[in-house]
């Protein structure tokens, strides 16, 4: 495969402004990676920091209820701030560090990895600014605050859908204007060629750790992985390490309303092939090229395309992409509550939702392993709006 | 052998090149506006196909580029304005967009209607060198050319750009994205000399200009400048009637680069 492509997806369409830095960050990449000063300094941050390895937590009043599959919650929403996001930015900070920059500016959707960049940026004493769609900081307010606390600047979007998309817009745009000591951190493993390599492999740690931990409790691989999908972090960290092996991966888009209304954030089941945010992928987009609005209850989902890795393994058909919709997220946000006292956050109980369909159907004797992505305390206040109860934060 | 249109534009001292977004406010104020420019003394007109999500653009053509959408203007209608204007002029046109709405309306489809219709060349800023391959080896079989920028951070990638270049070389003056700004970038005489060592198309700077004093200034360095910002403003001004105010606008910016 080209360098930077996963099948026909990927690649590096930027402006020329920005390829000089894409091409260093790369060299840095491939240089740090293989570096044991660097690998040591980030697993030392992931143990002592982030709080790895997170949980494997056999979920066993919702295996005993659906009557199915073992169910076994992968517990990124215990690490600190409350998600996957945490691993990629601590990743990235420390790279941006080692390759000289002083400021990281970063996209945020739910507010989850604009509050991972802003703690690593306090942690290692980087400048902070994060850009965050209009419609997010409304629905996202504690995030706001939080990121604020954190010393980080919190940039209103005010274009076009004002969400994700428009956020990431931005934040490129801000890199065009002050690249020299500035690194972009991507959130997701979107974007232009390193930065869907970059991030998977700082996401990759959540695969692993399963392997080795699903061996220790079943003393076998799991049946099926399930995670929701965005641009798709958190899936592609849990899937990666398990793409030679014969598991089933099913990947939850954010349905909003339904794939058949207008109102929906699924890329794969409603998008088309396009070039965008620097990647060839699928995007939400009409028959001209212009990016459609996309909408889910959840923000962290709500972006229009998908990363290039998952475009390639939807094509070859390796990983399944299921669209849920926010009904079906919110019935299972309160499921897991109530089954396991546990309150994800509203990206994750997107998979919560895929779970429940499947593991009734599923052998008592099968494993599945559920990211929990993140946690859920920043979409209480929406989860009640949702079920018409005006809750303020 | 295939000779572009685009050298005609720097035959009569520095070209003056205009912008403006295809459709704003709306598809039918488009052929008038480009008939304007050209025969107030536009060397060049860069027509900007409208896309949803303009990364590399200022608030100012943004805007333009919302208006255009939300006024109905679609790809075929503007190969279709640019078809009407070739009944009255023969003035270089270039369209300026983003890669998706080219990608979507597939490569082939779209660089024949290019050259069924006229138009001459093609700026793509999300199209980087590495990337160029996919859409060169289509638009050069229908002789439309590719235009290549160079940034203040390209370094030595200028010179691999700029062997490369067809049609202009676009210097891009200064970071960040369109706008007017007061300071044009201090980097644009080193660019221009890189290039110049290694091509003879010419070279137009743009990113930032919008007076008669920075277009006589920067026409001192380069072959051509290309304004945008400054009349995507006055479109968003004055509307559809922006017709005499644009003649004088692009009048007085050729004066400047003529003195």
């Amino acid at each position: 495969m080209n360098k930077g492509r996963y099948g026909v997806h990927g690649g590096q369409y930027v402006p020329e402004t920005l390829m000089n830095e894409i091409l260093s960050l790369e060299g840095s990449y491939e240089r740090l990676r293989k570096d044991p000063g660097f690998t040591a300094e980030l697993d030392a941050l992931l143990r002592e920091y982030a709080g790895r390895p997170s949980l494997l937590y056999y979920a066993k009043n919702m295996t005993e209820d659906l009557g199915g599959a073992r169910i076994y919650l992968k517990r990124e929403d215990l690490n600190h701030t409350g998600s996957h996001k945490i691993n990629n930015v601590l990743g990235q900070a420390l790279l941006a560090k080692r390759m000289g920059k002083s400021r990281l500016i970063a996209e945020t959707g739910a507010g989850q990895h604009g509050v991972a960049t802003a703690t690593a940026a306090a942690l290692m004493g980087l400048e902070c600014d994060i850009f965050m769609g209009r419609h997010d900081m409304e629905r996202q307010s504690l995030n706001v605050y939080r990121m604020r606390l954190l010393g980080a600047e919190v940039h209103c979007v005010d274009s076009g859908t004002m969400t994700l998309k428009d956020a990431v817009n931005e934040a490129m745009k801000e890199w065009t204007r002050r690249v020299d000591d500035t690194l972009y951190v991507f959130g997701s493993v979107m974007g232009p060629h390193p930065f869907p390599m970059i991030v998977r492999d700082f996401q990759r740690v959540i695969g692993k750790e399963v392997r080795q931990q699903i061996m220790e409790k079943e003393g076998r691989l799991p049946d099926v992985l399930v995670a929701c999908v965005g641009g798709g972090s958190n899936a592609i960290g849990l899937f990666y390490d398990f793409l030679g092996d014969d598991v089933r991966l099913l990947a939850c888009e954010a349905a909003g309303r339904g794939v058949d209304t207008r109102e929906t954030a699924a890329t794969i089941a409603t998008g088309s092939p396009g070039i965008f945010h620097g990647m060839r992928s699928y995007f939400c987009q009409d028959e001209s090229g212009q990016i459609s609005p996309v909408y889910s209850i959840s923000a962290g989902l709500d972006y229009p395309g998908i990363g290039p890795e998952h475009a390639y393994l939807h094509d070859i058909g390796r990983a399944e992409y299921i669209p849920v919709t926010d009904g079906q997220a919110v019935a299972a946000f309160e499921y897991l509550a109530r089954k396991e006292g546990i309150i994800c956050a509203v990206e994750s109980a997107h998979a919560i939702a895929c779970a429940m369909d499947l593991a009734p159907g599923m052998p008592k004797d099968s494993v599945m392993v559920v990211n929990l992505s993140g946690r859920g305390d920043k979409d209480v206040a929406s989860i009640a709006r949702y079920r018409g109860e005006d809750v303020h934060e | 052998m295939y000779m572009s249109n685009i050298p005609r534009a720097f035959e009569d001292g520095k070209a003056f090149i205009a912008f403006l977004t295809g459709g704003d406010p709306r598809p039918d104020c488009t052929e008038r506006f480009v008939l304007d420019m050209a025969e107030a003394g536009a060397d060049l007109i860069e027509i900007g196909i409208p896309f949803s999500d303009p990364i590399a653009e200022g608030p100012a053509i943004q805007a333009a580029n919302m208006r255009a959408l939300a006024s109905g203007t679609t790809v075929d209608r503007l190969f279709d304005v640019v078809g009407s204007v070739r009944r009255s002029t023969d003035v270089p046109i270039v369209f300026m967009t983003y890669l998706n709405p080219v990608f979507r309306y597939g490569y082939e489809r779209f660089f024949r209607r290019c050259r069924d219709s006229g138009v001459d060349g093609i700026i793509i800023p999300d199209l980087p060198f590495e990337e160029k391959r996919e859409v060169s080896c289509v638009s050069g079989r229908y002789g439309v050319d590719l235009i290549s920028m160079v940034a203040p951070t390209s370094g030595k990638r200028i010179a691999s750009i700029a062997r490369e270049a067809e049609g202009f070389l676009y210097v891009v003056s200064s970071m960040g994205v369109t706008g007017v700004r007061r300071d044009i970038g201090t980097g644009v005489e080193a660019m221009v000399r890189m290039a110049r060592e290694v091509t003879d198309v010419p070279i137009a700077v743009g990113f930032g200009i919008g007076t008669p004093e920075q277009a006589r200034e920067i026409g001192g360095l380069a072959d051509g400048v290309i304004v945008g910002s400054a009349i995507v403003e006055i479109l968003s001004e004055h509307g559809p009637d922006a017709g005499p105010v644009l003649r004088d606008y692009v009048r007085r910016m050729k004066d400047s680069l003529s003195r």
